[in-house]
């Protein structure tokens, strides 16, 4: 059982990360990933209401009769994205205004009703708790991932605005040259960065497992056994 | 189950989801309510006051605002939002939000802070579509052209010099840009008229109630 749990949250956090592998989700993705700290925001407020509505979906999978399903994960992931939204207005006012737009949006990322319709709606509550984690933690990492590096990239620093999450006098980050490549902070580096990002985790599951078996089956097949 | 058992049975569990996520949202809220309702105090605070400059007052500046409808001889045709700063009873200054309707790219909403003795104490760029790099250095991040306001009044210079420098007055314009200044200056100068004629007035009507 906690192998299997264990199993779960690898495949959010990297085999089947909804960002990187599923390219669900990338509207958010690509729109907030200016900075590291709003990309973590992003990221937390996304992982919560993905493990609460697939505990929701889960606990409830019993009695939801099949053609209602979707507009009660719509009500049930609208509902949390709300109350979300509340708590970020009352705890994290600047956060809130920073990622504006984006987190009410949480509603609209697929990555949440995928998961419901997928594994929370056929699993009990645990494992889909567990998944919805999983998934959340992945796709929030690459988040921060990617907002990390347009922010060392574009800023030249790293944890601006830091005080939107602890509090204080704005905190303009940890600066270490004058000015940065602009082009990683405007939308397209977004693309760039998360396109760097797909590849390196192609390249690091190449490196890990050089050819796995399916494209040894296809490269014997295309060019015979003698040739591989 | 015939289909119309289904349909109902369906409906209801519906319901139920919905009474229950209603009651969820409605729980979060009022949870929340009073920190929020807080910090947008806070946040409105917080950007009145580069306009409060040097103006020493007691209280909070959002609870003493007063909303005066249109025809006001104010500038713009909305209503125009004043924040009424007090020492104990006595009238401090005032913060005027209007809007210079007349810009190069549609209305400019202006904050205007006037000491009771009609000196200019600060003015700030709210809200403006001014074109970057020439217009939009009004807007106090990108130029100083908003702070040579700060400490004139009617009297320095007097209302017919209270105009851009282009135009015969006394104020620097910007290079570029004459329309987006001139609406910004005719907008401090009607609000520092009203000002004047109004004062008795402004100090001692009761504050709007919010609506809630």
């Amino acid at each position: 059982m906690a192998g299997s749990l264990i199993e779960r949250l690898q495949h959010g956090l990297w085999r089947d990360n909804p960002g990187l592998v599923q390219l669900l989700g990338l509207c958010p993705l690509l729109a907030v990933t200016t900075t590291f700290i709003n990309g973590l925001g992003l990221g937390v407020a996304t992982l919560i209401v993905l493990a609460m509505s697939n505990a929701l979906v889960s606990a409830t999978r019993r009695w939801i009769r099949q053609e209602i399903r979707i507009p009660i994960y719509v009500l049930i992931i609208a509902s949390l994205v709300t109350c979300i939204e509340l708590m970020f207005k009352a705890w994290f006012p600047a956060l809130d205004r920073s990622l504006g737009i984006f987190i009410p949006l949480i509603v609209t990322n697929c990555a949440i009703v995928a998961r419901a319709e997928v594994f929370a709606s056929r699993n009990p509550v645990a494992p889909s708790i567990v998944d919805g984690i999983g998934m959340g933690a992945g796709f929030a990492m690459l988040l921060m991932a990617i907002g990390a590096f347009r922010e060392l990239i574009g800023q030249a620093s790293i944890l601006s605005r830091l005080d939107m999450i602890t509090g204080g006098e704005p905190f303009a980050g940890l600066s270490f040259a004058d000015r940065g490549l602009l082009l990683a902070i405007l939308p397209p580096g977004a693309f760039f960065a998360l396109a760097l990002a797909v590849a390196a985790k192609n390249a690091i599951d190449r490196k890990r497992q050089p050819m796995n078996r399916t494209s040894v089956w296809r490269r014997e097949q295309l060019l015979g056994k003698d040739n591989s | 189950m015939s289909a119309d058992q289904s349909v109902l049975k369906s409906g209801a569990t519906l319901a139920f989801i919905a009474a229950v996520c209603t009651a969820l949202v409605a729980a979060t809220y009022q949870a929340t309510a009073d920190r929020i309702a807080a910090n947008e105090k806070a946040l409105l605070e917080q950007s009145l006051q580069p306009a409060i400059g040097g103006l020493m007052f007691e209280g909070s500046v959002s609870e003493s605002r007063l909303d005066i409808q249109p025809p006001h001889g104010l500038p713009g045709n909305d209503t125009a939002i004043v924040y009424r700063l007090y020492a104990g009873a006595e009238p401090v200054g005032a913060l005027f939000a209007v809007t210079a309707p007349d810009g190069f790219s549609g209305p400019i909403r202006v904050l205007v802070g006037v000491a009771a003795d009609g000196n200019v104490s600060g003015v700030r760029i709210l809200q403006h579509r001014e074109t970057p790099g020439y217009g939009d250095s009004i807007d106090s991040s990108r130029s100083d052209w908003v702070y040579q306001f700060t400490g004139r009044s009617l009297g320095n210079p007097v209302v017919a010099q209270w105009e851009l420098r282009v135009d015969g007055g006394d104020f620097d314009q910007l290079t570029g840009a004459s329309i987006t200044p001139r609406a910004v200056l005719k907008a401090i100068r009607e609000v520092l008229v009203y000002f004047e004629a109004n004062r008795e007035a402004l100090f001692t009507q009761p504050a709007t109630e919010e609506e809630q």
